[in-house]
């Protein structure tokens, strides 16, 4: 029972980084209906900028600030320079082209930093906090939930209650009427790629510091974590993110904690798997908005 | 944008400075003249409109008139830049729009309410309100747009937050309508606003195209097939057949002339 608690208990912390991560796939999919493949390796970029300036600065807080701009500039140039030419006509060509992004990304960093992991201190202890003798969660996953919940909190003020917000909605859902009433579709699309590359590059950042250390592949199994989560949540969906992600989380945590961490990437594609034969959508997908 | 689409952007109006972008928020806009010069366009191969020369006068509504696949549309899909235009000119106001981006149009006030009631169906009714507002009012000014539009379609009070997915035929319609005048466009253009609606609500769309003209000095262009209807408020007719102006008359005779109505508009 107390090992269940744990379990669950990380595997939210685990989820919220997931939800963060898989956020940022669903908002460059309704901005641009591409899913960002590279999101993954763009996040690394950031992540190793962080490590960067924490390493000069000797702040932790001035790395995670430079990770959020730096996740921000990878969007506007990888939108900007590479995928605006992708053709729409066929959906493949923005995920190969993304995946070309990732060789290109992965490869610069290990010509640039070598192969080997670096530790990454985590600005809070690790140890989990003992509640009436149960392990629980440790200060640093304390952190993650708050920063997870509260940055969720704000982008959806961000949707919901600015102009910003509403013609970033708008601009996804219907880029030609948008643009007969004036928006700058273009822009409100490069501004869904700066946004979520900045999200991603937050999640990749609050991740590493719990695995073994920042190497060009550190995202990979976020990404497909989070991919699974954006394909359980339903692509479209903000709040299917963030459930899914916590599910996701969970199960991992679970997974892991009872059957072992090598059985965790498979729970994770069965779940992929079983998704897609069920409900190809995702289980929140807004079927009856899509089809009107 | 190019050097010189930016020089004629700023020709209809998009504003140099923070000031200038305030004061043309505030001006009160009335209508401006519209004029096609020879204009042809189409999707590759064919032309669907053939040296179409239409002018429209500031403050007054002209009816594009013509059956399924005379142009109407493509006409209105030039104007509004959504469609290149192959040859010709459009002219607003008095500057060639060629150069000129879709969104630039809509800002320097060239509304258009496109085929079939694009609402946004996933916003709700107070939301699509606020997308047609926003690049002309802000905060409270564009709250009180808002209102201003639920004075005029009455029936959208109530749907406010309901989303653009479960509004009925004529509910998008006034939608449609009232989202491209609240910013107070100098003309508006329009394809088939009366398709399958019911003759009441129809009516109300006609009322408020006639208000706007007589109290604003609105240019309205209209696309109809219900002939009657448009002819009831325009000043003016236009025909097109297969590409090509076939009849260009006050409304009043083509209202009034049935042999001339019988040639060109088979009835």
């Amino acid at each position: 029972m107390d090992r269940l608690l744990f379990l669950l208990a990380t595997g939210l912390a685990r989820g919220a980084i997931f939800a963060l991560f898989a956020l940022a796939l669903v908002l460059i999919w309704r901005a641009a209906r591409v899913v960002n493949f590279a999101q993954g390796a763009m996040a690394v970029v950031a992540t190793y900028v962080a490590f960067a300036v924490t390493g000069l600065t000797g702040s932790y807080w001035i790395g995670l600030a430079s990770a959020l701009v730096a996740g921000g500039l990878m969007g506007l140039v990888v939108e900007r320079g590479v995928m605006r030419f992708a053709t729409h006509a066929s959906p493949l060509s923005g995920v190969i082209i993304a995946i070309g992004v990732v060789m290109v990304l992965q490869s610069a960093l290990g010509i640039a930093f070598g192969p080997n992991a670096r530790p990454m201190e985590a600005p809070f202890p690790e140890t989990p906090i003992l509640l009436g003798g149960v392990p629980v969660l440790s200060p640093y996953d304390l952190f993650v939930l708050v920063v997870a919940v509260g940055l969720m909190g704000l982008l959806a003020l961000l949707f919901t209650r600015t102009s910003l917000g509403l013609q970033l909605r708008a601009s996804a859902f219907a880029p030609e009427v948008s643009r007969l009433l004036g928006v700058r579709v273009a822009r409100m699309v490069t501004a869904g790629w700066v946004l979520a590359s900045a999200v991603g590059a937050l999640a990749a950042l609050l991740l590493v510091p719990t695995e073994l250390g920042l190497n060009p592949h550190s995202a990979d199994m976020l990404f497909v974590s989070a991919f699974t989560v954006a394909v359980v949540g339903g692509l479209d969906s903000p709040p299917g993110a963030l459930i899914g992600g916590l599910g996701v989380g969970v199960l991992i945590s679970l997974v892991t904690g009872y059957l072992g961490a090598t059985v965790a990437p498979i729970a994770v594609l069965v779940l992929l798997v079983a998704v897609l034969l069920v409900r190809p959508g995702g289980l929140f997908a807004a079927t009856e908005a899509r089809t009107a | 944008m190019s050097a010189r689409a930016e020089t004629s952007a700023r020709a209809v109006g998009a504003p140099r400075t923070a000031r200038d972008a305030r004061a043309l928020r505030t001006a009160e806009r009335t209508g401006a003249e519209l004029h096609l010069d020879g204009l042809t366009a189409g999707y590759g191969g064919a032309p669907v409109l053939r040296g179409v020369d239409v002018r429209v006068p500031a403050g007054t509504i002209l009816a594009l008139l013509g059956a399924n696949g005379a142009g109407k549309t493509t006409l209105l899909r030039s104007v509004s830049g959504l469609m290149p235009a192959a040859s010709g000119r459009i002219v607003f106001d008095g500057v060639d729009l060629a150069e000129v981006s879709v969104e630039d149009r809509a800002r320097a006030g060239l509304a258009q309410v496109p085929e079939g009631r694009s609402v946004v169906a996933e916003l709700t009714v107070d939301e699509n309100l606020r997308l047609g507002g926003l690049q002309r009012f802000r905060g409270r000014r564009l709250t009180a747009a808002v209102d201003g539009i639920y004075d005029l379609f009455e029936p959208l009070v109530r749907r406010r937050r309901a989303a653009g997915h479960q509004l009925s035929g004529g509910e998008r319609q006034m939608l449609a309508l009232g989202r491209a005048i609240i910013a107070e466009p100098r003309v508006l253009l329009l394809d088939e606003p009366s398709l399958g609606l019911a003759p009441r609500v129809v009516a109300q769309i006609m009322a408020v195209l006639r208000t706007l003209r007589d109290e604003r000095g609105l240019t309205v262009l209209l696309a109809e097939q219900n002939v009657t209807s448009a002819l009831a408020v325009a000043d003016h007719g236009v025909v097109l057949n297969l590409g090509e102006v076939v009849a260009d008359r006050p409304a009043e005779d083509l209202r009034t002339d049935s042999a001339l109505r019988h040639a060109y508009l088979g009835f």
